[in-house]
C-alpha cells in the first residue's frame, strides 16, 4: 500500500459527527465527499498548503507550509515526511523542520537543497508553487536538545546538516539562550552558504554565539584535530553534528578516543544508501508472481532493481523511514545497504528501499 | 463431439509468437514510461463526477415523494453506481492507478460499491480470471459454472432453465458475483478449505450488512425525516374544518392535534421512507443490468475462442497474448459509451494489458489492430446490439443439447475504408 501522512488532530466532535453518518457513505467516507471541496479537509490524513517558496543560498529553497489542521509540534532538530505530487506519482521524502516550534503564523518549513538526479529536492527548488497541496507524514527524529542546557553548545554542520540546527538556533534564539553557543559550518563556497544572512545576523547580534564559517573549497576540508584550535573546551560542550557520513564517522572518532561519545549526537541529513563504491556482488531478484528477473547491482536497492524491470513495486519514502515497500522475501541472502550487513532470508518482510540482493533473491510480488 | 476450431494463431511459429510477444510488451512499456500527470487528472476527473452525481441523487431523492424528483433521484444513482463500479473500481482493483502511490486510489485500499469484497473479487477476477482466460475448466468465469456458453460445454437438462435464471442473474447480478467469488464448485469438490470458505462468508456477509443498511435502511430513512419536515412545514393543520370542531366539543383540542400530527407524520414518513427505497433498488437493477450486458459481451459473443487445458500447456508469453486477444471481444462505442462502461467496450486491450490505465486503451487500439494485421489474427468487436444479441442467442440454444462452434470472422482485414493500412501490411 501506498504511504499516507499522519492522522490529523481533528476535534472529538467533528470525529464523532464523521463516524455517526459513516454508514450512509459505505464503502467511502463522508470525508471522500469532503475532501471534493477542500483537499485539506480529510480527516485520514493531514495535509498542507504551500504558502511561499523563499530561495536559499547554495541550491536550496525554503518551503513554507499551512498544515490544514493544527500542527503536531516537533522539537527542533526532528524531520517530516513530506509527500509531493510530481507528474501524477506521489513522491514522499523526509526533511528536517527549519521552522522554530514556535512560530506565531503557524506555518512550517523545510529547506531541501536541491540534488542533481534527484526527484524531489529539484521539484520543491524550482517547480512547486505556493497553493499546492502536499502531504505531511510522521514528525520523527531524535536529533534534539536537552530539556534542560546545563552546558555549552557545539554544533558542526557541513552542507544541507544545516537544516535541521537551524531550528535549533531560531528556537534558541526566541527563547533568549543563545549564551554559549559554538558552530562550525563546513560550506564549499563562501556565498553558497545556506542561511549564511542569518547566521551572520545571529553570530552579529548574540555574544554568546560564535560562528566559524569553512570554506571547503579554498581551505580543505574540517578536520576533527582542528576542533583544540576552534573550540578548545568542546570536550565539555553537548556536540550536535550533521553532514556527510565521512565527517560524522570522524567526529565519531574522535570523541570515542578524546572525549565522551556521550556527549555527541549525529544525524545523517541523507542515508547512505548504495553508491558507486558500493561492496557486495549484488544478484538476481526473482519476483515470482510476475514471473520475471531483475538484475540488482551491488549498491542498487531491490525497489530500484524491480522498478527498472518495470515492476510496479511500493515505495513511500525510500530511505527506510516508512515501510511502505515491504515484501515478503521467499528465499535468498539480501545485503543491508546502510550498514552492509548481509543475512540469510526466509519467508521474511523487508524493506526493498534499503536492501540490495546478494545472490539470487526470490521475492512475493 | 465435433473436432474443436483449428486456432486462429496455429500458423504462427514460435518465433513469430515471441515477436509478438515483444510487440506487445512494447506497447506495455512505452504507456508505462508516458503515464503522468494528465492521467492523473482524468481519474481524479472520473472519481469527482461520480461523486458530484451521487451527492445530487442523493439531494434529488431527499423529495422521493415527488415522482420527477424520485424519477432524477434514481437516474443520477445509477449513473453514479455505473461509474463507480465501471470505470472506477473495476479498474483500480486492478491496479492500474497503483502507479500514482496516491494511499487512496490504490488496489490494495479500494473499495467498492456493491456486494462482492474486494479482496475475493481481486482474487477470483485478476487472477483466476485473467490468468486462465477462456480455458475450459479453468476460467471459472466462461458460463460463470451455471450456464453452458461454448458448445465444448456438457450440456446437463438443468441447462433447460438457463434463459431464466440468466434472467434473475441481469437483476441481481452483483449477489451473483459475490456468490461466484466462493467458488461453490471447489466447495462442493472439498477442495476449498473450511477456513477460506469461513472468511469468505464473513466477508461478503459484513459487505451485504453494509450495503443494506446504506441503500434500504439509511438513505430511506433520512428522506422519510426529509418528508416528515417538509410536510408538517408546509402543512400545519391536518384535520378538516369539521373534525376540529368536533375536537373543540369534546375539549380534546390539543390532545387531538397532537394525534393528526402523530399520523400525518407517519404516513409522510412511511411515503418517503418506501419512495427512497425503491429508488434505490431501481438504480442497484439498473447498474445490474448494464454491468451483466457489459460483461457478457467481453467473452461470449460468437467472435471469441476458447480453450482446452491440453492447447495451453507451456504456453509462452506470446501465445499468452494471443490467447488474450482471441478470447475477448470489444463493443463499439462513442466516448461516453466507453466511460460509463468502464473501457471494458475495449475489452482486447483490457485482456491484454490489465494493468493499464484504462483511459489508454483507446489509445493503443490501433497499434493492437495494426498487430493483428500484420499476423493474420481477428480483431473481434462489433456493436452492443450484435454483440449482446449473440450472446443471449447462445445463451438460449446452448440451454438445449447439441450446438457447434459459431461461425469465425476470421483474421482482421483493417476497417472499411482503410485500404491504406491494408496496403502498408
Ligand atoms: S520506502 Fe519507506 S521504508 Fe522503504
Amino acid at each position: 500500500m501506498a504511504e499516507q501522512g499522519m492522522p490529523p488532530r481533528v476535534s472529538p466532535v467533528r470525529r464523532r459527527l464523521l463516524r455517526a453518518v459513516r454508514l450512509l457513505f459505505t464503502p467511502l467516507r463522508p470525508d471522500d465527499y469532503l475532501e471534493l471541496v477542500n483537499p485539506l479537509w480529510s480527516t485520514r490524513e493531514l495535509r498542507g498548503r504551500v504558502e511561499r517558496v523563499r530561495p536559499e543560498r547554495g541550491g536550496a529553497a525554503t518551503v513554507l507550509i499551512r498544515p490544514g489542521f493544527d500542527w503536531v509540534g516537533h522539537r527542533p532538530g526532528q524531520y517530516v515526511r513530506l509527500g509531493v505530487l510530481i507528474d501524477g506519482v506521489h513522491h514522499w521524502r523526509a526533511y528536517s523542520l527549519t521552522s522554530s516550534p514556535d512560530r506565531p503564523d503557524g506555518l512550517i518549513s523545510v529547506t531541501p537543497k536541491r540534488v542533481d538526479g534527484g526527484v524531489v529536492s529539484p521539484y520543491l527548488v524550482e517547480r512547486a508553487r505556493p497553493g499546492e497541496v502536499v502531504r505531511l507524514g510522521e514528525v520523527e527524529g531524535t536529533f534534539t536538545l536537552p530539556d534542560r542546557l546545563e552546558r555549552g553548545l557545539l554544533f558542526v554542520t557541513a552542507g544541507s546538516g544545516i537544516t535541521p540546527v537551524m531550528s535549533m538556533l531560531r528556537q534558541l534564539n526566541r527563547h533568549g539562550s543563545i549564551t554559549d553557543v559554538v558552530h562550525i559550518h563546513s560550506a564549499r563556497t563562501a556565498d553558497g552558504v545556506t542561511f549564511g544572512d542569518e547566521l551572520a545576523e545571529l553570530d552579529k547580534r548574540h555574544d554568546g554565539f560564535r560562528l566559524t564559517v569553512r570554506v571547503t573549497g579554498r581551505d580543505g576540508r574540517f578536520t576533527p584535530d582542528e576542533l583544540d584550535t576552534v573550540c578548545p573546551d568542546w570536550r565539555e560542550r553537548e556536540a550536535y553534528a550533521c553532514g556527510p557520513g565521512e565527517l560524522l564517522d570522524a567526529l565519531q572518532a574522535h570523541w570515542k578516543c578524546h572525549g565522551d561519545p556521550e556527549l555527541l549526537h549525529r544525524e545523517r541529513f541523507q542515508p547512505i544508501v548504495g553508491g558507486a563504491d558500493a561492496e557486495g556482488e549484488g544478484g538476481t531478484v526473482h519476483f515470482a508472481h510476475r514471473n520475471l528477473d531483475a538484475d540488482c547491482p551491488a549498491g542498487t536497492p531491490i525497489l530500484v532493481a524491480g522498478e527498472e524491470a518495470g515492476v510496479e513495486m511500493p515505495f513511500g519514502c525510500r530511505i527506510g523511514v516508512c515501510h511502505t515497500c515491504v515484501l515478503r522475501i521467499r528465499d535468498g541472502r539480501i545485503r543491508d545497504l546502510r550498514t552492509n550487513a548481509v543475512s540469510e532470508k526466509h519467508n521474511e518482510i523487508v524493506r526493498t528501499c534499503v536492501h540490495g540482493a546478494e545472490g539470487p533473491v526470490t521475492i512475493e510480488l | 463431439m465435433q473436432s474443436p476450431p483449428k486456432h486462429p494463431f496455429a500458423h504462427l511459429s514460435a518465433d513469430q509468437l515471441a515477436e509478438l510477444g515483444r510487440e506487445f510488451d512494447a506497447i506495455h512499456e512505452q504507456v508505462r514510461y508516458e503515464l503522468g500527470d494528465r492521467d492523473r487528472q482524468y481519474i481524479k476527473g472520473v472519481i469527482r463526477l461520480h461523486r458530484q452525481i451521487a451527492v445530487a441523487g442523493r439531494a434529488l431523492l431527499l423529495g422521493s415523494r415527488s415522482k420527477t424528483l424520485w424519477a432524477a433521484g434514481t437516474g443520477c444513482l445509477a449513473i453514479a453506481k455505473i461509474l463507480e463500479n465501471m470505470e472506477i473500481g473495476h479498474n483500480v482493483l486492478h491496479g492500474q492507478w497503483d502507479w500514482m502511490n496516491d494511499p487512496y486510489i490504490h488496489s490494495s485500499t479500494w473499495d467498492w460499491d456493491t456486494a462482492s469484497t474486494a479482496e475475493a473479487w481481486k482474487h477470483s477476477h485478476n487472477y483466476i480470471h485473467h490468468t486462465y482466460t477462456n480455458i475450459r475448466g479453468k476460467d471459472k468465469d466462461l458460463g460463470y459454472e451455471i450456464m453452458r456458453i461454448d458448445p465444448n460445454q456438457k450440456w446437463h437438462p438443468a441447462y433447460l432453465a438457463q434463459p431464466f435464471y440468466n434472467l434473475l442473474l441481469m437483476a441481481f447480478f452483483e449477489w451473483g458475483v459475490a456468490v461466484h467469488d466462493l467458488d461453490v464448485e471447489a466447495i462442493r469438490r472439498g477442495e476449498k478449505p473450511l477456513k477460506d470458505v469461513w472468511h469468505d462468508i464473513k466477508g461478503i456477509s459484513g459487505k451485504a450488512r453494509d450495503q443494506i443498511v446504506k441503500d434500504y435502511l439509511g438513505w430511506p430513512l433520512v428522506s422519510a425525516l426529509a418528508s416528515v419536515a417538509v410536510g408538517r412545514l408546509s402543512n400545519r393543520e391536518p384535520r378538516s374544518a369539521k373534525r376540529l370542531l368536533a375536537d373543540r366539543v369534546r375539549g380534546r383540542g390539543w390532545l387531538g392535534a397532537a394525534k393528526a400530527q402523530l399520523s400525518a407524520a407517519r404516513t409522510e414518513g412511511a411515503g418517503g421512507f418506501a419512495a427512497t427505497f425503491w429508488a434505490d433498488f431501481t438504480a442497484n437493477i439498473i447498474r445490474n443490468l448494464w454491468a451483466h450486458s457489459i460483461i457478457f459481451c467481453g467473452h461470449f459473443p460468437d467472435q471469441t475462442y476458447t480453450f482446452s487445458q491440453d492447447e495451453v500447456r507451456d504456453e509462452t508469453r506470446g501465445a499468452w497474448y494471443a490467447r488474450q486477444l482471441v478470447g475477448a471481444a470489444n463493443i463499439t462505442g462513442s466516448p461516453l459509451f466507453h466511460l460509463m462502461s468502464g473501457n471494458l467496450g475495449y475489452q482486447v486491450e483490457h485482456h491484454l494489458f490489465p494493468d493499464m490505465p484504462s483511459s489508454r486503451y483507446a489509445e493503443i487500439a490501433p497499434k493492437v489492430k495494426d498487430i493483428c494485421l500484420r499476423y493474420g489474427l481477428p480483431y473481434n468487436t462489433g456493436p452492443l446490439s450484435r454483440q449482446l444479441g449473440s450472446v443471449h442467442r447462445t445463451i438460449i440454444r446452448l440451454a438445449f443439447p447439441g450446438g457447434a462452434p459459431r461461425p469465425k470472422p476470421g483474421p482482421y482485414q483493417g476497417e472499411p475504408g482503410d485500404d491504406e493500412v491494408r496496403a502498408a501490411a
